[in-house]
């Protein structure tokens, strides 16, 4: 077999197995579709009159949220394989894994494989339940491809991020360390409300926050206005190429520790 | 041993208990700091993204962060459900619980004392949430009296979803699925009049939701003290709802320990 060939078998060996998994322990995979709906929910439902608020520009406050909370799910799908990752090195499979790949990098960009495979099919099924309760698309096909090519950037973003801390801290202890600095990341962007209606400091934080930019491309993006998509995709590929690096010297890191 | 020994030796019992409790929960930071900084950090959040709600007719506070100061102290209690039901867990999962039952120790010294932890990180809490609204710029309309209410009410709260947790732990002897509970409790604070004014959400379905879920009710009782003044129906529902969780999840607590102490 040629070393292209035993690399894509690694991949697809190290995906199938996550997959399998998460298909098997529904308990892995719940989570991760049951918090955008219900983010969508507490979002949308409990806050749709501040989609009234004078200066709210935007069509529709579900699209508004849904918008966020796909991005978010994209962001945190990437890190709950970082779970899996964290999990693998607890019971020594990750070393075994490492062992027996001659490049190691295999093993990582395999569960970067299942981290999109699921956020695929989350999205599907989120997108199909808030069509069916209300949300009005503006966008067209075009512009929804383009949303969807966001998201999936910021999935694998935050898959690299989650696979560089987890392959320099090596334990599922090391959740928190993950999901922390995502949730700040996420929450101090325009959740809520439009930037032009935010006060206080998150109106400063969010102006340097580059989730700022990408979801409100994304948001512009479902309303079929589209607005600094190239800023968007610079900031999410940016961000992506500084987690590849911060994943790979994690990968090393993790490779002279002896796995 | 005789009822009246028995009786005798619960206060002492308890008082061993709830400093074992103390104890434990002071030397772990990882149960006292997250409950604390977590609910901190998203009224941060909520008070500046959501400030323009203020400007919505009818909204009853000129001040996002003086509405949503009630959320931390709400959220803080919620966590007491896995504190107390963690703790109870771990007893039961490392055989202290077992020795435990060997000795003439009572069922309600039991619980009192587990519930003592979770008071203690309530009351940190309380401190730690009021003082970081005043400093913030929020006023309590109900002045300091109404401050001492919100401590007393969060407390009430607290040991009320403690019992919640304290029953999981017991039913199920794990850690793991106490934790479980969590999103359940979070399900229930968000989807309440947590971030808007029961009259002021638009949606049918979740004004509904809000209005079954006793959590609303709660809020609104902590809520009144900070925006409101003295809201006597909005304090009575509060304390009536915390009681009535409490004496429910103590009942089904003391059952849950019962048969515990069969299996052992």
């Amino acid at each position: 077999m040629s070393r292209r060939g035993r690399y894509l078998s690694v991949v697809r060996t190290v995906a199938w197995r996550n997959l399998h998994s998460a298909v098997r322990s529904p308990a892995l995979f719940l989570p991760a579709l049951i918090f955008p709906l219900f983010f969508y929910m507490a979002f949308a439902g409990g806050l749709s009159t501040v989609g009234d608020l004078p200066g709210f520009d935007y069509y529709d406050y579900n699209a508004f949220q849904f918008v966020f909370v796909l991005l978010q799910s994209a962001a945190f799908g990437g890190v709950f394989i970082g779970f899996a990752i964290g999990a693998d090195f607890d019971s020594g499979f990750t070393r075994r894994l490492f062992l027996a790949a001659q490049d190691r990098s295999a093993v990582i960009a395999g569960f970067g494989v299942a981290a999109v495979i699921r956020a695929a099919l989350v999205w599907a099924m989120v997108f199909a339940i808030a069509l069916l309760t209300g949300l009005e698309v503006a966008g067209n096909g075009v512009e929804l491809s383009g949303l969807i090519g966001l998201a999936l950037i910021i999935n694998v973003a935050f898959f690299l991020f989650a696979a560089g801390v987890m392959t320099r801290l090596r334990t599922l202890q090391a959740a928190p360390a993950m999901q922390i600095p995502v949730f700040m990341i996420l929450m101090t962007a325009p959740i809520y409300v439009p930037r032009d209606l935010l006060g206080g400091w998150i109106e400063t934080v969010s102006e340097f926050n580059p989730m700022t930019a990408i979801i409100e491309a994304g948001r512009s993006l479902m309303a079929g206005d589209p607005f600094h998509l190239a800023l968007a995709f610079t900031a999410a590929t940016a961000l992506a190429a500084v987690l590849f690096v911060f994943a790979r010297t994690g990968l090393r890191s993790a490779e002279a520790a002896g796995g | 041993m005789s009822g009246s020994t028995a009786k005798a030796l619960l206060p002492t019992q308890t008082k061993y208990l709830a400093w074992r409790s103390l104890l434990r929960t002071a030397r772990q930071p990882i149960i006292i700091v997250p409950p604390l900084v977590f609910p901190l950090f998203l009224l941060a959040i909520n008070a500046s993204g959501l400030d323009a709600a203020t400007s919505i007719p009818g909204f009853p506070a000129d001040s996002y962060l003086a509405f949503a100061l009630a959320f931390p102290f709400m959220q803080g209690a919620i966590f007491a459900t896995n504190t107390a039901g963690t703790n109870i867990a771990e007893d039961i999962g490392s055989g202290f619980f077992n020795r435990l039952s060997l000795t003439p120790m009572r069922g309600p010294s039991l619980l009192a004392g587990q519930l003592t932890g979770v008071l203690l990180i309530g009351t940190i809490q309380a401190v730690a949430f009021l003082a970081a609204g005043l400093a913030a710029g929020a006023a309590i309309e109900s002045g300091v009296v109404g401050a001492l209410v919100i401590f007393v009410l969060t407390l009430a709260i607290a040991a009320a979803f403690g019992t919640i947790g304290l029953f999981a732990g017991l039913r199920t002897g794990s850690g793991e699925a106490v934790q479980g509970l969590f999103p359940v409790m979070f399900i229930l604070l968000f989807l309440s009049s947590a971030a808007l004014p029961r009259d002021l959400i638009a949606q049918d379905w979740f004004q509904t939701v809000a209005t079954i879920n006793p959590v609303s009710y709660l809020i609104e009782g902590l809520r009144s003290l900070i925006i409101t003044g003295w809201d006597a129906e909005a304090l009575a529902l509060a304390f009536a709802i915390a009681i009535a969780i409490f004496t429910l999840g103590l009942a089904a607590s003391t059952i849950a320990l019962r048969e515990r102490l069969v299996r052992t």
